[in-house]
């Protein structure tokens, strides 16, 4: 039943490989405030291939949300300003009128939202909210499109999809309504799908289903799909690669395996350690990364992660850290001493010598990871 | 639903003996002898004002007089003029036609005209569009009605000279006699009124576009029209709801000085005679009469939310 869904155009499987569908080079978004110009995306570059999907991973405020909707064009407030390229099949899309940007939104290029508690529309029916576009973009009758409707609700694995058109979304649960959205995204038979923190409001036994059907869909429909969460754990047998992101910056971006092999930057190190695990001990403390995300508006100079980091040296703290590899290419990161190599140690080293805090409380997360793994 | 319409019954009830009692006492303060407005200044015949007195039961306590009006007044008699004769319920009911229909007609020129300009002004957030129409929604609101009235007048009816300047046909006498007696009133009275539905409905809009589900709506590609109009604006209208209801129980009684300066036959123009002759009972049944129509009204308005969000509905 699921498969016999196709709406729009699916590519095939040739079309697949080796394209890059997104091409995206120095995007820049900063919004103007009062105080000043936050920066919320700082220059992030990144190709992304035909039916590949690339996870987006950072804390609250890395930018990792309005990079994806900088991406997709959708930052619309008056004080935003996106600078940069981004080329989806070939096409550029900074620059383009919103008129132009709707033809792709929906139809090629769609997004699934954080909550879908908010993202639906409660006055409006979910069977009008599944066809609108569809009639809209691929020009469809009423009552095809509500053909459509019940066989993308099909998809979804929503039960009774016929009775299911003339419901409110007030009428459904948490997990249901990010079906529906799903479905909505889906509907055009897009090729490019951004699903921001597409499970962050939902119980943890329904994010995984939800997960599920967004590989799901993202596979039998060969679509790119960038996966934007805070959660490692949410990417790490879900994506082919991955962009770490700390204020506004890629710090670190590698295949998926490669990156959890071989992570090098001490953000992705904290943000991998801060994952809870089963195995830990009643009552351990969270191993949250001390300290905050930095002030966008005016960031410290060198490296913005450096207040934070149990590897930073005075270096970091004046030069700021390009992205380089070491042995594999497709592996960059930003870091003067980074993980896993000699000058990272022994950086580690000296800051665990002289007391510095966040190598400290590096020296315990360290013990505590090595005790479950032993 | 049976719960529901009892509720609805019982306050129904309850709004009303509060506001009998209350005219009622209010007239009974005034000042002025009933007796001598029913027998002018002329000279009097020995006895006639004893035997009124008996025969209206005016001698009677307050609360003994209440509580006859209201009895009759259940069985659907409101009493008669003391200076007409005619029945109270007469009146209100050739009067009421032509004061609802302006009260109709003049919300609904504002809810037409509001709802672009709000929409725009919301839409077009601190843009020209949005400027002008806030310098608009400012000069009308600081227009008193029967002055944009009798602007109306010297331009349609003096200059142009394309409708009538007062009186007033009756729907009876056909549609259009009947329009062009009554598009001038009504659009006196809607001139404050879509000021301020247009403000609340650009507040609202304000609020309804930063949602959740209007980035959604927006990132599936859709015209923005499509969204203000069908997305937006729904959600957008339940204070509008609200005002309507209130804008049309006080429209009922308080067209007077747009009904005297056109003219019109209408339930305030019966009413400022009434108060003018201290004609008690027709004072009274007019009240009573709008404020039944007044609770009507935020009935049926409760009842429209209902239709306007979903959630309200009862499954």
């Amino acid at each position: 039943m699921e498969n016999e869904i196709r709406v729009g155009r699916v590519p095939a499987r040739h079309e697949v490989e080796g394209e890059a569908l997104l091409v995206v080079d120095d995007l820049r978004t900063s919004f103007a405030v009062a105080a000043g110009s936050v920066k919320a995306v700082d220059g992030v570059s990144f190709e992304l291939y035909r039916g590949h999907t690339m996870g987006v991973v950072g804390e609250s405020g890395s930018g990792k949300t309005v990079l994806s909707r900088s991406v997709m064009g959708l930052n619309t407030s008056a004080n935003a300003t996106t600078t940069g390229s981004v080329l989806y099949a070939g096409d550029q899309m900074i620059g383009k009128s919103s008129k132009e940007k709707k033809i792709l939104w929906g139809a090629e290029m769609a997004m699934v939202f954080q909550d879908p508690m908010t993202s639906l529309n409660p006055v409006v029916t979910i069977g009008r909210q599944l066809t609108e576009h569809v009639r809209y973009h691929l020009d469809m009758g009423k009552k095809e499109a509500n053909e459509v409707a019940v066989a993308l609700l099909q998809s979804v694995h929503i039960p009774e999809a016929e009775k299911r058109l003339d419901n409110y979304p007030h009428q459904m649960s948490g997990g249901m309504r990010q079906r529906v959205c799903i479905a909505i995204a889906l509907a055009c038979g897009p090729r490019m799908l951004f699903a921001d923190e597409p499970t962050t409001a939902l119980d943890v036994t329904v994010q995984h289903q939800i997960l599920n059907l967004l590989a799901e869909q993202q596979r039998d429909r060969a679509m790119a799909m960038i996966l934007v969460t805070h959660d490692l754990g949410v990417v790490a047998g879900r994506t082919d690669d991955i962009m770490v992101m700390y204020a506004g910056k890629a710090v670190e971006k590698a295949p998926t395996g490669e990156l959890f092999a071989h992570l090098r930057h001490p953000y992705t190190q904290g943000l991998l350690w801060s994952i809870p695990k089963v195995t830990q001990a009643k009552h351990t403390r969270l191993n949250a990364i001390p300290g905050r995300p930095p002030n966008l508006i005016d960031p410290p100079s060198g490296c913005k992660f450096a207040p934070r980091c149990a590897y930073a040296q005075d270096i970091c703290r004046v030069e700021e850290p390009t992205l380089r590899s070491i042995d594999t290419p497709d592996h960059v990161f930003a870091c003067h001493f980074p993980v896993g190599t000699p000058e990272g140690e022994e950086a580690f080293a000296r800051n665990v010598a002289s007391d510095y805090p966040p190598a400290l409380a590096a020296v315990g997360k360290l013990r505590a990871s090595e005790e479950v793994v032993g | 639903m049976v719960k529901t319409i009892a509720f609805i019954l019982l306050r129904l009830i309850a709004t009303l003996l509060a506001v009998t009692f209350l005219t009622f006492a209010m007239v009974a303060l005034l000042p002025g002898d009933p007796v001598d407005t029913i027998l002018g200044t002329g000279p009097r015949p020995p006895g006639i004002e004893e035997q009124i007195r008996a025969d209206l039961h005016l001698d009677d306590p307050f609360l003994v007089r209440y509580v006859n009006w209201l009895g009759d007044a259940v069985t659907g008699d409101l009493g008669s003029s003391y200076i007409t004769d005619q029945p109270v319920a007469d009146t209100i009911s050739q009067r009421l036609p032509v004061t609802a229909q302006l009260a109709f007609m003049s919300i609904f020129i504002s809810v037409l005209v509001a709802i672009p300009v709000g929409v725009m002004g919301a839409y077009k957030q601190s843009k020209w569009q949005d400027s002008v129409s806030s310098a608009g929604v400012q000069v009308a609101l600081s227009i008193p009605n029967f002055i944009f009235g009798i602007f109306l007048i010297w331009l349609f009816a003096v200059k142009l000279g394309w409708l009538p300047a007062s009186n007033w046909n009756r729907l009876s006498d056909g549609v259009v006699p009947n329009l062009k007696t009554s598009i001038l009133p009504a659009f006196a009275l809607a001139l404050g009124q879509m000021a301020v539905f247009s403000r609340l409905i650009r507040s609202d809009m304000i609020s309804t576009l930063q949602e959740n589900y209007i980035l959604s709506a927006r990132a599936k590609g859709l015209s923005d029209r499509y969204i203000l109009f069908r997305h937006a604006l729904r959600p957008s209208s339940l204070s509008l709801m609200t005002i309507i209801g209130i804008s049309f129980g006080a429209l009922l009684g308080g067209t007077v000085v747009i009904e005297t300066l056109f003219a019109i036959p209408g339930l305030g123009f019966s009413l400022i005679n009434a108060i003018n002759g201290r004609d008690i009972l027709l004072i009274q049944g007019i009240t009573v009469f709008i404020a039944v129509m007044f609770v009507i009204i935020n009935t049926v308005v409760d009842l429209l939310y209902a239709v306007l969000d979903p959630r309200i509905r009862r499954s």
